[in-house]
């Protein structure tokens, strides 16, 4: 069942060799690709943005898998609602950027409390968290379209509408921002949990719970922490996606899939394999939407989860998830 | 095992003697709400087969159920069949379609069958609109002929009635001892001579037809049409959320999680604190939250519980010891 299997003995992740030379390869592919024609290199950097946001979204979700060990399906409600309160706070007055920060902030204690109120009392159960979360998804979405209405709503555009020329290619500074953004905020969290002790405190509950609160490490309030802090990166993601799709309850559903689907082909347990998973998504989104005449917008997901299944038939554990190895 | 069940068989009478007589008691809107309640009984039922008793998990039922809707408005459009006689060739279509998929999801567990179930429940929908002249894009199709409220209660009745008996044949002798020897532990069945690739595809391909039988009754229940619409991603998590509700790896729950899921969409509709159509979702999603939280191990670990909480207050009586 859905990570019923026991706490796994290792959880270090790391590429194997085929793997790089694959991503290398890849890489050298769009380079030049880039370097051949300008549509190419258009559609690889729309993607790249596009996959920034898949791929914060889906570190949101291992975040929380690697602490709670299930897939929070409410992650991308909760981006939503996040998104919707940004949208608030610039009706009453405040900057796009300011109100981006103190969102980050509401973010963050929403998700604590998620996990305080809702997640904490069935957590001993992964069938009831996966359900809780499945509840929480349609108790946002209610509630959102309660307050805000279905209808199609807009915001202020964080980064204009300018482009840029490189050559005889055209960048939106739209999908230059959006990447910055991302990355941003990946680094910073990366940084959060490599150099702090609150970090050290995080993956260690994570890791080993009962070694960790043998320690002294909170190990309950480590895990909220974790929650709050996906719910940052899943804010992070919403207000980035807001742009191009704009503000609808329905915004996040077919982004939380592609994080997903990141997510697992990251190996869900390593938050860098997520972030890779999702810019490889999106590229090849964008590529074979421009490529391939076969693949119209309705058959753009079944072809994309197609493939996922196939590397996933060679690789049942992602590219970057360790095979698992338990005691019987 | 091998004494009569006297208990069971005699709430299982009194439950047939109470369907057999309600619709007399009901109006025709009431009538399609309790044939549906018993299209999501046997689609829990079908999931309980796989998730409870197999251990395989599954976000992906809707798509059997896809297939099996079609099936049954494609056979009545072209061929003109009796819709009685659609239910068991969606049965069979769909347990081919289980069997197809069960195969390469031996591959798979735990989450990342779960996302391969998940990948199938969102693409099954899109190939009506794909491939819209033969299957008719986001219109749908519908049935030559619409069936009247009693013959739904009574056609899906009889399918749940069916599919229980059928679950409890299956799941008592052998294959289910397998089954529930894979869940616990895959290792140890295979060392005591389970075929496990036979068994898992197996249940998938079972619990697969279950989900198509539903999805034909489905699709009659909303009047014959059948639409990419009705085959959501919603309507796998509904039926996760009624198996969770029920309580997995008993069948004892089932009915329970059936009525939970039909049941409360409607009910929750009425509640007047909101006073919005969007309440609706609030007040649903609320409350399975609320019974998770009270009722971790659905219906089913309540009633073990209370149970438990019998015997040793009988055996804690001075009088009986």
């Amino acid at each position: 069942m859905l990570g019923l299997a026991k706490r796994k003995t290792s959880v270090t992740t790391g590429g194997s060799l085929p793997v790089v030379a694959l991503l290398a390869a890849v890489c050298v592919f769009l380079a030049i690709g880039c370097a051949v024609s300008s549509i190419f290199a258009q559609q690889t950097v729309a993607g790249l943005a596009q996959g920034a946001i898949y791929g914060s979204l889906a570190l949101a979700l291992v975040l929380i898998y690697r602490a709670t060990e299930v897939i929070n399906f409410a992650q991308g409600e909760m981006a939503m609602a996040t998104t919707y309160v940004a949208y608030q706070l610039t009706i009453w007055g405040l900057t796009f950027w300011l109100a981006f920060f103190v969102t980050l902030l509401i973010a963050f204690a929403f998700g604590v409390i998620v996990q305080v109120v809702f997640i904490r009392p069935v957590q001993h159960s992964v069938i009831a968290v996966v359900i809780v979360t499945i509840g929480l998804f349609i108790l946002i979405d209610g509630l959102v379209t309660w307050k805000w209405g279905g209808e199609l709503r807009f915001m202020a555009a964080p980064f204009g509408n300018n482009v840029y020329r490189l050559g005889s290619v055209t960048l939106s500074r739209q999908d230059i921002g959006v990447l910055l953004v991302s990355i941003l905020s990946v680094i910073i969290l990366w940084a959060l949990f490599k150099f702090t002790k609150i970090g050290l405190g995080m993956r260690a509950a994570a890791l080993r719970p009962a070694a960790a609160s043998l320690v002294g490490v909170r190990v309950n309030w480590m895990l909220a922490l974790g929650w709050g802090l996906a719910a940052v990166l899943g804010a992070v993601a919403g207000m980035m996606t807001e742009p191009s799709t704009f503000l609808q309850p329905t915004m996040m559903q077919p982004i939380l899939l592609y994080a997903f689907a990141a997510a697992v082909l990251g190996g869900l347990e390593s938050p860098a394999g997520a972030a890779i998973g999702g810019v490889l998504i999106g590229v090849f989104m964008n590529l074979i939407g421009q490529y391939v005449d076969f693949a119209t917008a309705e058959l753009r997901l079944p072809i994309a989860f197609a493939v996922l299944l196939v590397v996933l038939l060679v690789k049942p554990n992602g590219l970057f998830g360790r095979r698992q190895v338990r005691r019987v | 095992m091998r004494h009569l069940p006297v208990r069971q068989l005699l709430v299982i009478g009194v439950a047939a003697v109470v369907l057999a007589l309600l619709p007399f008691q009901l109006s025709g809107y009431h009538q399609t709400l309790a044939a549906r309640v018993a299209l999501y009984f046997v689609a829990i039922l079908g999931l309980n087969i796989l998730t409870g008793y197999s251990g395989q998990i599954s976000i992906g039922h809707g798509a059997f159920m896809a297939i099996g809707g079609y099936t049954t408005v494609l056979l009545s459009i072209h061929q003109d069949l009796n819709l009685i006689l659609t239910l068991p060739v969606s049965f069979a279509v769909a347990f081919a379609a289980g069997i197809l998929v069960g195969i390469p999801a031996l591959r798979f567990s735990g989450v990342y069958l779960a996302l391969a179930t998940f990948a199938l429940a969102v693409s099954v929908p899109q190939f009506p609109l794909k491939f819209s002249t033969f299957l008719g894009g986001s219109n749908g199709l519908r049935t030559t002929v619409t069936p009247s409220y009693l013959w739904l209660y009574g056609v899906s009745w009889a399918c749940a009635a069916a599919s229980f008996v059928l679950a409890w044949l299956l799941l008592r002798g052998r294959i289910g001892r397998a089954f529930r020897a894979i869940r616990d532990s895959e290792v140890a069945a295979a060392s005591s001579g389970v075929a496990l690739p036979i068994y898992k595809t197996l249940a998938f391909g079972v619990s697969a037809a279950y989900a198509g039988v539903a999805g034909s009754l489905l699709v009659l229940v909303t009047n014959g049409y059948a639409q990419p619409g009705l085959f959501g991603i919603l309507v796998s998590l509904q039926i996760l959320i009624g198996a969770a509700v029920a309580g997995l790896g008993s069948l004892r729950g089932v009915l329970v999680g059936a009525l939970f899921i039909a049941l409360l969409p409607t009910v929750a509709a009425d509640v007047p604190v909101i006073g919005s159509t969007h309440g609706q979702d609030v007040v649903f999603g609320l409350i399975v939250i609320l019974v998770m939280i009270l009722l971790p191990n659905g219906f089913v670990g309540l009633l073990s519980g209370l149970e438990r909480w019998f015997k040793t207050a009988i055996k804690s009586d001075p009088k009986t010891s």
